[in-house]
């Protein structure tokens, strides 16, 4: 027997529906003219540099076929790098090269590629098999975040992220997703990721879950999340807040690394984000969000809105 | 400026309002039934007569069908612009007239029926003409005789001696004398086998009419045999030997002389286009007085040409499959590959039969996505690629239809109904998912795409829903509301309830 949860519980809760969230948040809130600055990577991260946040540095551009032979030059000095498509969706088409070997290419996961599997690859994605509607699309190289190896145990195979849900400015909720083997060394929680909800006051774990699943421990590497904090917490905040002023949208997901030399950095930002983060945090949005409207009549100012939203959003301690 | 909510109920109640209450007025007052009860097959034949005209007074004579073997006309319609028009009784026969003082081009005449079986009857019984002996060569003659005494010798009555001459003349090796006439004849074998049954004494008469396809075009006119055996008129099947009148037959005209006549106008030729609709016996009755006095029933579906009315059979259905992908994706949560695939996989179903169509289609994308991870290999650019697999679909389709033919499996000739390029992506898709997602997405996505698609053939061929999209089109217009308002609805999937189970533990 399957085991269902009622829709009058899940509405006690707060949760928030993919319906709900489609016409009731994503539709009112966020206009389409403003989509393009976060869809497409290179305006966001052309944005957030003019509005000095920090970003991971961009290696080079493929805009066309005839330039992908000249990947190998492009990545000549290059030992460890990011490719992505500038309008990528859910994490397709991210390849992440950790280091080299001889003419090899190794993934975090220990693939070796050589390079005319990194030119199909970006030839693919120039043709729009990863993008938004199958356009046509243009390649980025950036720089591999060298994460802070206070995450090491809690991430396998690739870079944890925090992601952010805004609300008008104001962080209404938050989690760290940790790559695991069966994602790929990707962070993105349909591909198999672990999701642990932060209580948005301190930056400490709630709640850890795998595949809509409750779990305790890291699959592959056993460590338990309870102990988990995020540095730097009010950081992550404000650089989130900041994001959403840059964008415009009135509702958006930010995603945040945690660079080991820089501190925290925008990696890419969601007008879509996905909707597992309450089961990180064991939370419902919707009375968040309309919490958030209250927030943003009562604080214009930015450090503000993150300061009530920490008052506010704090989970109680669970010892 | 109106807000958006009270904007959409007030477009969805209009949309529901209009399509709900002319559905009623139809019901009500015009008798359409809103059920299907018992059903009648009728059959709407789109007669052509085309020719090219010499430069002379044309005078195009069609002799119309009299409604033999329980046939009854409900409709007809003359399609006749610049000609002069009449309908005349010549001895007990309706003949339709086109007259006109001269024509420059090749032209097209239209007669259109519609018509049912009513009853199963027989042809009546007139009593057999007087028999008119073959005019032949000596040769023709010799051979004439020698086949009518082996025919005479083999059989004992006047029945099995149709059957064996049929028989006869259709075998794949033929008897030397059998052979010549058909070699020196300059006609059709039936014509041969009424001389062969004048030469043998025998009253016969050929029964002229339609062997009933759907969907079938130009189909030309096909003949029967009629034997008088001494008492009554049999009838027989000019290549099979089958006695009797077959059920799809729609007889035209009984009796040698020709329904078509054309006086100044040459290449003439008479063909059919044929549908069948299932329709409910009240709209049969009714149809005839009721189209002369509203003219609301002109603008139904049934106004349309025949070709058009097929292709709006399956087309009306569409809307009733958007429907039921809207609802699995927005109440239900099913993910799916392609929004609307799933739909096309149905109507391409409706025309396989379901357990075939499932087949079909498992195999067709097993053995595309099988290939296609063999041209990944190759390092095509996608839109090649993509144009790869169509072509191997295409191929693989034309190998299906030829292996399954010579095996006698005609079921699967059917694979041709689906659309090759939703297939083509279809495969195309699930190999990147393979790759980004693993095996597991593609079961989940492709099985939700089929569950869908199966779902939607159910709903589209339930016979109510049938009945309902083509008697009463008026009724998408309420269903687009509906859809309307299923677009505002903000509640939880059922998928949702089964993705945050986890919350309901007490903490």
């Amino acid at each position: 027997m399957i085991r269902l949860i009622s829709p009058r519980e899940l509405r006690r809760q707060g949760i928030l529906g993919m319906n709900q969230r489609n016409l009731g948040f994503i539709g009112r809130y966020n206009r389409r003219r403003n989509y393009q600055l976060v869809d497409n990577k290179i305006k966001t991260k052309t944005a957030a540099i003019a509005n000095h946040i920090p970003v991971p540095e961009l290696y080079g551009v493929i805009e066309y076929q005839f330039e992908v032979s000249r990947i190998e030059r492009l990545l000549a000095d290059r030992t460890s790098f990011v490719i992505k498509p500038v309008q990528g969706s859910g994490g397709k088409g991210i390849l992440v090269i950790a280091q080299r070997r001889g003419d090899a290419f190794i993934t975090t996961c220990g693939t070796s590629l050589g390079s005319s599997d990194l030119r199909r690859h970006v030839s693919n994605t120039l043709a729009g098999l990863y993008s938004l509607g199958g356009r046509n699309d243009h390649v980025m190289i950036e720089a591999l975040i060298e994460f802070d190896p206070y995450f090491a145990q809690y991430s396998y195979e690739g870079v944890p992220d925090i992601r952010v849900i805004i609300c008008k400015g104001v962080p209404v909720m938050a989690m760290i997703r940790c790559a695991t083997h069966g994602s790929n060394g990707k962070a993105n929680l349909h591909q198999g990721a672990v999701g642990v909800g932060l209580d948005m006051a301190t930056g400490r774990s709630i709640c850890a879950v795998q595949h809509s699943r409750i779990i305790d421990a890291h699959p592959d590497t056993g460590i338990r999340f309870d102990e988990l904090r995020v540095p730097h917490w009010e950081r992550i905040l404000d650089l989130a807040s900041r994001c959403a002023e840059m964008t415009g949208l009135g509702y958006l997901g930010a995603d945040i690394v945690f660079d080991y030399h820089q501190g925290p950095m925008l990696l890419e930002l969601n007008a879509r984000p996905g909707l597992s983060i309450q089961l990180a945090n064991q939370c419902g949005l919707r009375h968040r969000l309309r919490e958030a409207d209250r927030i943003a009549l009562e604080a214009p100012d930015r450090s503000e809105r993150v300061r009530l939203a920490q008052q506010r959003f704090a989970v109680p301690d669970r010892a | 400026m109106i807000a958006s909510k009270t904007q959409v109920a007030l477009v969805a109640g209009i949309l529901l309002l209009f399509g709900l209450g002319l559905t009623a007025y139809k019901t009500t007052t015009l008798g359409f039934p809103l059920f299907p009860g018992e059903y009648r097959e009728v059959w709407t034949i789109e007669s052509k007569i085309s020719f090219r005209p010499k430069d002379e007074p044309l005078t195009i004579e069609l002799k119309l069908p009299q409604g033999l073997g329980g046939w009854t006309l409900i409709e007809e319609h003359f399609a006749s612009s610049g000609f002069g028009f009449s309908v005349q009784e010549l001895n007990d026969h309706r003949v339709a007239r086109w007259t006109r003082e001269g024509l420059d081009r090749p032209t097209t005449l239209y007669y259109k029926i519609q018509t049912y079986r009513a009853t199963e009857t027989s042809l009546p019984d007139a009593p057999p003409r007087r028999i008119r002996k073959p005019t032949l060569e000596p040769d023709q003659l010799a051979a004439m005789d020698r086949v009518v005494a082996l025919l005479r010798e083999r059989s004992s009555s006047i029945e099995t001696f149709t059957e064996l001459m049929i028989q006869e003349i259709n075998r794949r090796t033929l008897d030397q004398d059998v052979a010549f006439l058909l070699g020196t004849y300059q006609a059709d074998r039936a014509t041969i086998m009424l001389d062969i049954l004048a030469y043998a004494d025998i009253p016969a008469q050929r029964v002229r009419g339609i062997a009933l396809e759907d969907g079938r075009r130009r189909q030309t006119i096909s003949s029967l045999i009629e034997v008088h055996n001494g008492t009554n008129w049999v009838l027989y099947h000019p290549t099979t030997a089958k006695p009797g009148l077959p059920r799809h037959f729609f007889v035209w005209e009984r009796g040698d002389e020709a329904i078509l006549t054309v006086v100044g106008g040459h290449s003439s030729s008479l063909e059919f286009a044929l549908l069948s609709n299932n329709l409910p016996a009240k709209t049969v009755m009714g149809m005839e007085h009721r189209a002369q006095q509203y003219a609301l029933v002109d603008f139904s579906i049934y106004a349309l040409p025949v070709e058009q009315q097929g292709v709006f059979k399956t087309l009306l259905l569409v809307p009733v499959g958007a429907l039921v992908v809207v609802f699995l994706r927005l109440f239900v949560g099913i993910r799916t590959s392609g929004t609307f695939m799933p739909v096309l996989i149905a109507l391409a179903f409706i025309e396989t039969t379901l357990l075939v169509g499932l087949a079909l289609f498992i195999v067709l994308v097993s053995i595309g996505l099988w290939i296609r991870s063999w041209l990944s290999r190759l390092n095509l650019l996608l839109v090649a690629r993509v144009s790869t697999v169509v072509i191997v679909v295409i191929l693989l389709m034309a190998m299906f239809a030829l292996v399954s033919y010579k095996l006698g499996i005609h079921q699967a000739l059917t694979v041709t109904f689906f659309p090759t390029i939703i297939i083509a992506w279809t495969i195309e898709r699930m190999s990147i998912l393979w790759e980004e997602d693993g095996p597991h997405e593609v079961l989940i996505q492709g099985g939700g795409s089929l569950l869908v698609a199966v779902l939607a053939y159910l709903v589209m061929t339930t016979r109510i829903v049938e009945h309902l999209t083509f008697n009463f089109p008026e009724l998408l217009v309420s269903l687009l509301a509906v859809i309307i308002l299923i677009g505002r609805y903000t509640g939880y999937r059922l998928s949702e309830l089964y993705r945050f189970r986890d919350l309901a533990k007490p903490k």
